[in-house]
């Protein structure tokens, strides 16, 4: 599979990652080979085999839905990179 | 009263003992310690120590010790790696992103450490959120690998990855031991690396709540130590069942220590043909004399086959980068961690995410978010799902026959700094033999058990089936006391 720089540009919008013209074609020539090679397991027969999330043993456990904790304003907000009134602030997102 | 530096000669167990008898007290141990990290920290094997803490801790560890109340690590100075939250204690995973991050809560392995009476020394590095296998990768510059070949001494070796800070802290006796984690062979490989034992228990043995993700299907935590001793302990302390982890494994943990026993005479042992082709002589020639210890042992050897082998890593490079896209989504500078202005709140996140995360997380992020794509998902995520079932399917068949399947850990032994493959294939290469462990939620643990030409330590893995924890410490002890690693090593120093 070859990674055209215009697709590199939509999944790098996808993934919210800037990326620079002039990396463009590098990005691209390096994840080409990375999915050329990971295209081997095109050659891997899985008529009928289930998804691992179905096969593997384990069940995943629930807990009870109730509040557990609460009232920790300071503590979810002492690593905010901007905060203002107890809140996280972020740039304008309405016009 | 013993000198200070015969108390970092002794291993995990002995100073154990040695604080039991009161010896000596677990301040002049963490003094000790600290000491060595002083004089190595060239190695650059911390990001941060935290040495008030860590004779805080000792004081209140000979306090318990004297009235009796001590824990099974009590006073025990550890290294953690600096993917596992500690309250109050800056948390990086190894990345400019989390630079100035401080966890409000504990990660639950830490806090089973400190239950027992461990000591903090310091958070130690790692390649940028557990990504690589030589530590190259992360934000606070390499570690540097405390062994040195015979032939070229000055050239600087990387300690392998991702928990290159965990075992050269431990190597270099900068700790007495460390939590590590591993994804595809991040335990593993650095600990054959180091010279070594490093064990990644079985998929959900260890909860995964407050160490910072990476592929939370495979992400497992687990410790590095200096004997198989060592290594039984402090699993034994670090797994728990933890409600606040859904896939945390509701299972009994025995007692690895009080119950490890080197007796293999009943022992089936599997040599997976798959992982011993086109190996290098010298990894054959190890590969051979492990299986002779064995035999010597009473165990019984036969050959196996593990067909979907050579397909293990390409389907963790794409289930891998696949949850790594997802679980890194959440750094999106809004909450905690680094923030770039942009002009829109779209442009803040493209800025933030580039700017906080290195070139190998970026690239995965993109193959993660490709294979994830409308129209991609089925031809990618999909079918490497399924041929993990396969793979799962192949040690599944094989341990209805055999006990333990012994491997090589990794197919070379340490590389240079300056030798580092520049196509990121090439270096995904190392985990050949690990990542199979981590697509089938098995345990799989390195021993340390020769020497290379050029002087450096190698390793062999021994894999179980889920829960076999036990069985493999026993194994482990028996090819321990059968190599005789460290006379090697004394015998390698007086040669050289």
């Amino acid at each position: 599979m070859e990674l055209t720089a215009k697709q590199v540009m939509q999944v790098a919008a996808l993934s919210r990652i800037k990326i620079a013209e002039e990396e463009l074609s590098g990005l691209s020539q390096e994840l080409s080979g990375i999915l050329h090679w990971i295209d081997q397991l095109a050659k891997v027969d899985v008529t009928g085999v289930e998804n691992y999330t179905d096969y593997q043993p384990q069940s995943l456990s629930e807990r009870e839905d109730v509040v557990t904790d609460g009232n920790n304003v300071d503590a979810i907000l002492a690593n905010a990179p901007e905060k203002a009134h107890n809140m996280f602030s972020v740039p304008k997102v309405v016009e | 009263m013993m000198t200070t530096s015969s108390l970092t000669e002794l291993s995990l167990t002995q100073a154990r003992e040695g604080l039991a008898k009161k010896d000596f007290t677990a301040t002049e141990l963490t003094k000790a310690y600290l000491a060595v990290m002083n004089e190595k920290r060239e190695l650059n094997a911390y990001i941060t120590e935290t040495p008030e803490l860590a004779l805080e801790q000792a004081k209140a560890s000979d306090e318990r010790l004297s009235s009796g109340k001590a824990g099974k690590l009590e006073g025990i100075p550890l290294a953690i790696k600096d993917l596992f939250c500690t309250k109050g204690i800056r948390t990086t995973a190894g990345s400019k992103m989390l630079d100035n991050f401080i966890p409000p809560y504990e990660s639950t392995v830490t806090q089973n450490l400190w239950n027992a009476g461990a000591v903090m020394l310091g958070k130690v590095n790692m390649d940028e959120f557990a990504m690589g296998s030589s530590n190259l990768n992360s934000a606070y510059g390499p570690v540097i690998n405390p062994w040195h070949r015979t032939d070229a001494p000055t050239k600087k070796l990387v300690p392998g990855g991702s928990s290159g800070g965990s075992v050269t802290a431990v190597a270099a006796h900068m700790a007495l031991g460390a939590t590590a984690s591993d994804t595809g062979g991040s335990i593993r490989q650095p600990a054959a690396f180091c010279g070594l034992v490093g064990i990644k228990p079985t998929y959900g043995l260890c909860s995964r709540r407050g160490m910072v993700a990476f592929a939370s299907s495979l992400d497992q935590a687990g410790p590095v130590a200096r004997t198989v001793r060592d290594a039984a302990l402090l699993t034994e302390v670090m797994a728990s069942y933890d409600p606040w982890d859904s896939t945390s494994a509701n299972v009994e943990i025995p007692d690895y220590l009080a119950n490890i026993s080197k007796d293999v005479r009943t022992l089936r042992v599997g040599l997976p043909r798959e992982y011993c082709e086109n190996l290098s002589s010298e990894m054959a020639h190890l590969l051979q004399q492990g299986v002779d210890w064995l035999k010597a042992a009473g165990a019984t050897i036969q050959e196996v086959s593990l067909p979907t082998t050579p397909y293990a890593l390409p389907t963790y490079y794409v289930i891998a980068p696949a949850e790594a896209s997802s679980n890194l989504a959440k750094y999106d500078g809004l909450r905690y961690g680094l923030r770039v202005p942009g002009k829109s709140l779209d442009e803040m996140y493209e800025n933030t995410r580039r700017e906080g995360f290195g070139s190998e997380v970026r690239r995965r992020i993109l193959i993660g978010t490709y294979v994830l794509s409308v129209g991609y998902y089925d031809a990618y995520y999909l079918k490497a799902q399924k041929v993990r079932t396969l793979i799962s399917q192949d040690f599944d068949r094989v341990f209805g026959d055999v006990d333990v399947l012994l491997t090589p850990t990794t197919p070379t032994e340490a590389f240079a700094i300056d030798e580092k493959p520049t196509d990121p294939v090439t270096m995904y290469l190392n985990d050949i033999f690990t990542v199979t462990v981590n697509l089938a939620a098995l345990p799989g643990m390195s021993i340390p058990v020769g020497l290379s030409k050029t002087g450096l330590p190698l390793g062999l893995q021994l894999i179980g089936p889920r829960f076999s924890e036990q069985r493999l410490f026993n194994t482990a002890l028996a090819l321990e006391e059968a190599a005789e690693f460290e006379q090697q090593v004394k015998l390698l120093r007086k040669v050289a």
